[in-house]
């Protein structure tokens, strides 16, 4: 079945897929709440940024990455100076490269969800008292829950299925940032199939159940709004 | 105590821009054809709508002046919006908690048990908002915005999405709170009859301004607005219960014009009552007629004529100081030779009784 370097690689996968979902949950809900809300007129520009990892092929981004964190780099020249190492090859980089790859499948389900509450609950709430932060947290997060379900479950699966990104940025250093899919792809280089089914049946099964949550509940929230 | 209210607004293609002063206490109306502005104005006032230069006093605290703008959450209003607008999230009993709870102790005027009794809808606090039917969401609403025992009412044609059924099921309500309460309440309405059961104080908008605005009865009297020129014209009359006639099974109310008769109410003697003559049910006699069915005829003096389309007259009558109004063909009225100051007598076909 898994050998000790494939379970270490699937931990370190779940880890960053894990630590990935809640750094976007926590940056991406009051950007997509922004977007949401805003009338900047150049807001679209933002939108375009956020949308681009849906688009670019994950070796440029992750060439750009390990660019700018390697120890030539911008930031990870910085990171040196200040005696700390740079971040390419680091499980720190690929959390860093994960949370932008991974960013228009967190940040345009809430996005959405925020927009289809409109205005009308938030005045109400404002009339009963609620100041805009408590409105914002009694009201949209209720009312956006199913958006936020998607959101977590998208960004999660989508950084557990990351291979190219993590290829440039992160190296393929076992027990540091090897994760599933370059095991994978290792085990077949290597013609060690068995191996490379067990993780791709793992990864599979993985991914469609979590999508099933998702699609699954959000229906059951559907049929009770209607 | 007085609400005073300077707003202007420019939103491209709709302006506007009133200087309004009406009295914090009973139900003032704010009517007007769609799009005339009177949401608008009621959001100002809420503070949901900023207008810059606004001016907003009400009950002696400034709201909004060119120094400050007290946001809507530090605003105490009760807000009843046209549709509904019930948090989906959460069941009923939650919906009316919402204010509730957000509120200090010493604010608590009306308990959250006399807010759901007022809108009768104890029976449905369990219940989600989607299972409701319209009339119940509304009334929901209702206790909603009472729940946060609010210094005035706002309501944002409150019965507009209702069909006329269900607002039958509503109006008791907002009647028995007006009496019950002694909240200032300002109602928006394109409804005349809403507005001629409800409201105290009229304030009529047109286009983004206020083209007139006072008492009710007055209001609608009034020869020179639009409603006393339209096929519903009506007079508001309010009167008092003096008497009931248990052998022909009738009412007498009282106003000091004269004396209603009207099939029997089970209301109580003393009680106020408000009533309804429509204009087309008046007709005009020079004497005292002594043959006729017609059982409620009042002495009046002819105060005012004004054409209606090329065939018709509105007439206004002081029957004691109590305008009515009667609708005549311009025939009729040369015939009789009416006019201005003539003395003569208004026979009511039929009388509405409001509440």
């Amino acid at each position: 079945m898994f050998n000790e370097s494939d379970l270490t690689a699937l931990a370190i996968t779940l880890k960053l897929a894990g630590v990935t979902t809640l750094i976007l949950l926590l940056l991406g809900t009051p950007l997509a709440w922004w977007l949401a809300r805003s009338h900047w007129r150049f807001k679209f520009l933002l939108e375009a940024i956020v949308a681009l990892p849906l688009v670019l092929p994950p070796t440029v981004l992750g060439f750009y990455l390990l660019v700018t964190l390697g120890p030539q780099g911008p930031v990870g020249g910085l990171m040196e100076s200040l005696g700390g190492r740079p971040l390419a090859f680091t499980f720190t980089g690929l959390v860093i490269g994960s949370v932008i790859y991974s960013m228009p499948f967190v940040v345009q389900p809430l996005q959405n969800a925020f927009e289809a509450i409109g205005h009308r609950p938030l005045e109400v709430a404002a009339t009963l008292r609620a100041s805009a932060l408590d409105r914002f947290f009694s009201v949209a997060v209720p009312l956006a829950r199913p958006g936020f379900l998607t959101a977590a479950v998208l960004g999660f699966a989508h950084t557990l299925g990351e291979f190219g990104v993590v290829l440039m940025i992160g190296g393929n250093i076992p027990g540091e940032t090897q994760v599933v899919s370059i095991a994978i792809y290792d085990h077949v280089e290597g013609m060690e199939y068995t191996h490379a089914h067990w993780l791709s049946a793992g990864l599979l099964l993985l991914s469609f159940l979590m999508l099933l949550t998702v699609y699954g509940l959000n229906r059951r929230f559907r049929i009770v709004q209607a | 105590m007085s609400i005073e209210a300077r707003f202007k607004l420019d939103k491209g293609d709709f302006r506007l821009d009133v200087d309004l002063t009406i009295p914090a206490s009973g139900i003032t109306s704010l009517l007007g054809p769609s799009g005339c502005g009177k949401t608008t104005l009621l959001r100002a006032i809420a503070g949901l709508e900023q207008c810059q230069n606004g001016y907003l006093k009400v009950a002696g605290r400034v709201w909004q002046d060119s120094d400050q703008f007290v946001p809507p959450h530090q605003r105490p209003v009760g807000y009843v919006f046209q549709e509904s607008s019930l948090f989906a999230h959460i069941d009923v009993r939650g919906n009316i908690e919402y204010g509730y709870k957000r509120l200090a102790k010493a604010e608590r005027k009306i308990s959250l048990d006399k807010a759901i009794e007022l809108s009768g809808v104890g029976h449905l606090l369990q219940r989600k908002p989607e299972t409701l039917s319209g009339g119940e969401r509304q009334r929901v609403a209702i206790a909603r915005a009472l729940a946060v025992s609010p210094g005035i009412l706002l309501m944002d044609e409150p019965l507009a999405a209702l069909d006329p059924a269900r607002k039958q099921e509503i109006l008791p309500y907002l009647e028995s709170m007006h009496d019950e309460l002694d909240i200032p309440v300002i109602y928006v309405s394109h409804s005349t009859d809403e507005v001629a059961r409800l409201a105290d104080h009229l304030v009529l908008l047109e286009e983004g301004r206020i083209i007139a605005s006072g008492a009710t009865g007055e209001m609608l009297t009034r020869l020179d607005l639009p409603l006393a020129k339209g096929e519903d014209a009506e007079a508001l009359i309010k009167a008092v219960v003096a008497g009931h006639d248990d052998e022909y099974a009738l009412t007498y109310l009282d106003f000091s014009g004269g004396r209603f008769t009207v099939s029997q109410k089970p209301l109580e003697i003393g009680k106020p009552v408000r009533l309804r003559v429509v204009a087309r049910d008046v007709s005009l006699t020079l004497e005292h007629q002594a043959d006729t069915s017609i059982l409620n005829i009042f002495p009046v003096i002819i105060d005012e004529i004004t054409p209606v389309g090329s065939s018709q007259l509105t007439v206004r009558l002081l029957a004691n100081d109590v305008p009515l109004l009667s609708r005549v063909t311009r025939k009729s009225a040369a015939l009789l030779g009416l006019e201005k100051g003539k003395q003569v007598f208004a026979q009511a076909k039929s009388v509405a009784l409001l509440a």
